[in-house]
């Protein structure tokens, strides 16, 4: 294709399918690759190498589970809040199918880290859940996700659902900050931020550096497989396309 | 606007059958309270803060999914959406109408059942301007609700999971306040901080419902 780019800058001809389906087709044996090494080392130093901790001993190891993915669960949905916005005003097509497919995959990484939040609650807290302000703006964020994932798909017209998915997205984007600093605002039993402390980190370097490396292990899972799922919806998407124009034909040929 | 409010007001009167029936659901709801529970009046005294504003904005609901569904169908909403009046002025018109209709039966309401689940009658003020001010955020954000699932597959089973969510500030707020009444606190924190989720819903649910509306 050598269609010149659509005004407004450079990033705009990644919007075009077509550019997306080939590039993305380069990238994705290397980022399979990338995220089985990555989560693999990832995974096997925190959860086998890392030591225990002096308080919590071996429960900590939850840890490296848990915090990807509530990282993944917020940062996830300031990348759909971003990719509604994108649908909204530049109408890309593309934004609408990766928000589409992001909203099950982020409803999933928000139901991991609610379960292993729940998991780690029971040892250390001694309960399984509490009504404080983390977990249930955490709750909320997750039916935000499930919601975004059934009023896309509600419709007979993508068009519209994509469009209603992204107004609802940006109004749940209120919950974000909420989500951030609801330690900080009510003295609950979550513990506030400890890894992105300024100053220096809560954490000994034993344990942080595992979880740094799960955290980007778990992320570039997370692309992958929004960036394959978005993938298959826009071959999809070509291949109803291209059934209709071909039924059209048969149609127009019989007349 | 004006035209818009009274028109959505008169029928709303000449239905009555609406209103009353979010009325009954009120009642009935709050009725189930005493028999899950028991009929202990202390327990239910303890209970009754969450189960009035949960059951009030259960209530609310009710009405919500067909709240641009009439007007959609007879092309009103299309006429309407092309008479130059601003999308999110039409949503803030039906939100209105659908607090009047809805919300304020429900206040009126709210001494009978503050009565059934057994509050101290010194809450009920507190208890009516809360369920007042709650039933407002969510004609709020169940409008904007309503404009986005117009016309989609299971919008009824959708709207609720969309709205409720987003309404839970309301319940805590609203349910802390009659709480505090009751145990003969102040109960003006509470309600300022509701006022406040209204002041934050009164701007941006228009607007958003507006947004959903155009894409109509």
């Amino acid at each position: 294709m050598t269609s010149a780019p659509p005004r407004g800058g450079g990033l705009h001809r990644f919007a075009n399918p077509g550019r997306f389906l080939r590039t993305t087709g380069k990238v994705m044996p290397w980022l399979w690759g990338a995220t089985v090494l990555v989560l693999g080392i990832g995974l096997a130093w925190g959860l086998a190498f890392s030591p225990p901790d002096w308080q919590q001993g071996e429960t900590v190891r939850i840890m490296y589970v848990h915090v990807p993915m509530a990282w993944l669960a917020m940062g996830g949905y300031t990348g759909l809040v971003i990719a509604s916005l994108m649908s909204l005003i530049w109408r890309h097509p593309l934004a609408d199918l990766a928000a589409r497919e992001m909203s099950p995959v982020g409803a999933a990484a928000t139901a991991l880290c609610l379960a292993t939040g729940s998991l780690w609650g029971k040892p250390m807290w001694g309960t399984w859940w509490v009504w404080d302000a983390r977990l249930t703006s955490v709750l909320i964020l997750f039916f935000l996700w499930l919601g975004h994932a059934a009023l896309v798909r509600a419709f007979d017209d993508p068009e519209r659902g994509a469009r209603a998915g992204a107004i609802l997205a940006l109004v749940g984007a209120v919950n974000v900050p909420i989500i951030k600093f609801s330690v900080d605002w009510w003295n609950t039993l979550h513990q506030p931020a400890s890894v992105t402390r300024l100053a220096a980190p809560g954490l000994h370097v034993d344990i942080l550096y595992p979880l740094l490396t799960c955290a980007l292990g778990f992320t570039l899972l997370f692309t992958a497989l929004i960036l394959a799922r978005t993938r298959s919806a826009v071959m999809e998407r070509r291949i109803r396309g291209l059934e209709l124009a071909s039924a059209r034909r048969h149609e127009a040929a019989r007349a | 606007m004006s035209a818009l409010l009274l028109r959505d007001l008169r029928l709303a009167m000449r239905h009555p059958a609406d209103s009353l029936a979010a009325v009954m659901f009120f009642v009935l709801v709050a009725a189930l309270f005493p028999f899950g529970v028991g009929p202990a009046p202390e327990a239910l005294a303890r209970l009754a803060p969450g189960a009035l504003l949960a059951s009030g904005l259960l209530a609310a609901l009710l009405p919500l999914d067909r709240l641009f569904g009439a007007d959609a169908e007879d092309g009103s909403l299309d006429q309407l959406l092309v008479s130059g009046v601003h999308p999110a002025a039409i949503a803030f018109v039906k939100a209105v109408a659908h607090w009047v209709t809805t919300g304020v039966p429900l206040v009126v309401a709210t001494p009978v059942v503050s009565a059934m689940l057994n509050l101290p009658v010194e809450a009920w003020g507190v208890a009516m301007l809360a369920v007042g001010l709650a039933t407002a955020v969510l004609s709020l954000l169940g409008t904007a609700g309503a404009a986005l699932t117009l016309g989609a597959r299971r919008g009824g089973v959708l709207l609720p999971l969309l709205v409720l969510p987003l309404a839970i500030p309301a319940v805590i707020f609203g349910a802390a306040a009659i709480e505090a009444a009751a145990g003969g606190l102040p109960a003006a924190p509470y309600l300022l901080f509701l006022g406040a989720g209204l002041c934050l819903a009164l701007p941006l649910a228009p607007l958003a419902a507006g947004a959903a509306l155009s894409q109509h």
